[in-house]
């Protein structure tokens, strides 16, 4: 199926805050990317990251799963001039005693922007939430990003307000269980869980907004080297999947398990049977046409 | 090494990729075949290789190392090869009086906290020297397996930590390549290795996975090979995300044909 440009575009105008438009967004201003082994999300975070930089935006990234060469790489001179880079990759846990590791540790570069005082809009992109999950206890990190996205909520001294902060986080999904997905998931307004079929990337984006229903769409697409999005309309029927009996369609190992973390009451994840090396889950992914919103500047 | 292996790979000793990570795995079969092809792999490439060996002797990886072309014993003497050898190095550390930290003293501490010890090993062992030896092409780091340390007792975010450093320092900073192996548990309950399986497939480049076949032994084919390439979204490569081989191990190679492919059977 294909849409017509001008169809596109009214889509992409009427859904765009769907991701990025904090402002309308409420008290809630984060953003997960939920990813897997066979379907990474770090690009689409870099795209995200790049949208927000040439909005204007300064952007702090806290990176504890790669290189900084490696997450700056595909940048231009004018993204990368916007982007703060927390080192976390090189000696997170301060192993290597010299006294360059960040002190705090990610728990406390977070906790420094909260209190931040400049007033511009900043975006804020954690790779990974997974890692700071796996070292933090959970109810610390909810609450410290809690804190960080609702700053804007509280002005500064001469009550002039903070600018709107912007969470972005990286999460891989098999990792986790459902108390500590359902407890994240209560503080993200947006989710992205990324999939696709026969080599076609495709992002279900569940929304939800104070006062107003939740929205779910699922938009293909696909990331350009300049880390630019391009919507696409789909899979080509020629490329549908077709069921192979050699292949079983799901992994032994991909079901969900009840993890020790009990924290609140945590839903479902709606991913349970993507759990482990469920590699024939991405082959049978399917991909409702629906819209993505294009990232637009304010 | 294996030929054949390479070729699925698109890979040779004198151009095979820097700075990754490859995760190898097994699943109700004995995956081993994959670090004797990586170990033989690397040090015909030259490479400085530090070896890791939780699971078998010396002279057991020899033995195989030899009918795949390469001599460890040799490759040790000139310095190409660091080998810890875990079986032998584990009764050192309650026997032995150690003027630094043993790489594997977790053993010794009632609550097993971190693999910094045996991560510093790896780094000493793999840090570049400048004068007084042969110019090696870059080092590499191979574990045989990770699974055993959450058997004795660590923890699965502390073998990720090791790892995340061994990366760090060894894919980033030296710009040299990581091959662990992960046993996966298959139907039997374990969080741990989960995670540990989990964690690692999101920072490998490259999942090489061997499991036994559905229907159980068979003489002509002992399991299949799942290729993962883990690459970036943006990636403007044509090259196939994933492959699935059977194989056949034989004396001194394995063949690998496509599913239902065998010689036996056509």
């Amino acid at each position: 199926m294909t849409l017509s440009e001008g169809a596109r575009l009214e889509m992409l105008d009427s859904l765009h805050w769907g991701v990025l438009d904090l402002a309308k967004c409420g008290d809630r201003d984060g953003l997960s990317i939920r990813h897997s082994v066979e379907w990474e999300g770090r690009s689409l975070l870099k795209a995200l990251v790049k949208k927000s930089a040439l909005c204007g935006e300064q952007v702090h990234i806290l990176g504890c799963e790669v290189s900084e060469e490696e997450f700056r790489e595909g940048f231009d001179s004018d993204i990368n001039n916007r982007l703060v880079y927390h080192d976390f990759f090189r000696d997170p846990l301060n192993w290597s005693e010299t006294g360059e590791a960040l002190p705090g540790g990610p728990l406390g570069a977070l906790r420094a922007m909260c209190k931040r005082t400049d007033l511009g809009p900043v975006t804020i992109a954690l790779d990974s939430l997974s890692w700071l999950l796996l070292h933090l206890p959970c109810a610390t990190l909810c609450q410290t990003l809690h804190a960080v996205s609702h700053q804007d909520s509280c002005p500064l001294g001469d009550g002039s307000p903070v600018g709107k902060v912007h969470v972005l986080g990286l999460l891989h999904e098999e990792l986790h269980g459902p108390g500590p997905m359902g407890a994240l998931s209560s503080l993200a307004q947006t989710e992205v869980t990324l999939g696709g079929t026969m080599g076609q990337a495709s992002a279900r984006i569940l929304c939800r907004r104070p006062r107003q229903h939740p929205t779910d769409q699922t938009q293909w697409f696909s990331i350009l080297p300049d880390f630019s999005l391009d919507l696409q309309a789909g899979p080509s029927i020629e490329s549908q999947p077709h069921s192979d009996p050699h292949i079983p369609p799901v992994s032994k190992n991909a079901r969900a398990r009840t993890r020790k973390c009990s924290l609140g009451s945590g839903k479902r994840g709606e991913n349970k049977s993507c759990r482990g090396w469920g590699w024939g889950k991405a082959m049978q992914a399917t991909g409702a046409l629906s819209v993505f919103s294009e990232l637009k500047c304010t | 090494m294996f030929l054949e292996l390479n070729n699925l790979l698109n890979t040779t000793p004198e151009r095979a990729e820097q700075g990754k990570l490859t995760l190898l795995c097994d699943a109700k079969t004995d995956g081993s075949f994959l670090v004797h092809h990586f170990l033989s792999f690397y040090l015909k490439a030259n490479c400085k290789v530090c070896f890791v060996a939780l699971i078998q002797s010396f002279s057991h990886y020899n033995i195989v190392g030899q009918k795949l072309g390469v001599n460890l014993t040799m490759a040790r003497e000139r310095g190409q090869l660091v080998f810890l050898e875990g079986l032998k190095s584990a009764v050192d550390v309650f026997f032995q009086a150690q003027e630094k930290p043993h790489p594997l003293q977790f053993l010794r501490e009632a609550n097993a906290g971190n693999l910094k010890p045996l991560f510093e090993f790896v780094r000493e062992a793999l840090k570049p020297v400048d004068s007084g030896e042969a110019g090696w092409t870059y080092p590499v780091l191979l574990v045989d397996d990770l699974s055993v340390l959450l058997s004795l007792g660590l923890g699965a975010v502390a073998v990720l930590d090791f790892i995340h450093y061994c990366r760090a320092t060894v894919c980033w900073e030296l710009k040299g390549n990581v091959v662990v192996l992960v046993h996966d548990s298959g139907d039997v309950e374990d969080e741990e290795n989960d995670i540990l399986l989990n964690g690692l497939s999101h920072q490998s480049h490259l999942i090489l996975r061997a499991e036994g076949l559905a229907t159980g032994f068979c003489r002509d084919v002992h399991g299949q090979l799942r290729i993962l390439w883990r690459r970036p979204l943006q990636s403007t490569s044509q090259r196939d995300q994933s492959l699935t081989y059977q194989y056949k191990i034989q004396d001194r190679s394995v063949s690998f044909f496509a599913k239902g492919m065998s010689p036996a059977v056509l």
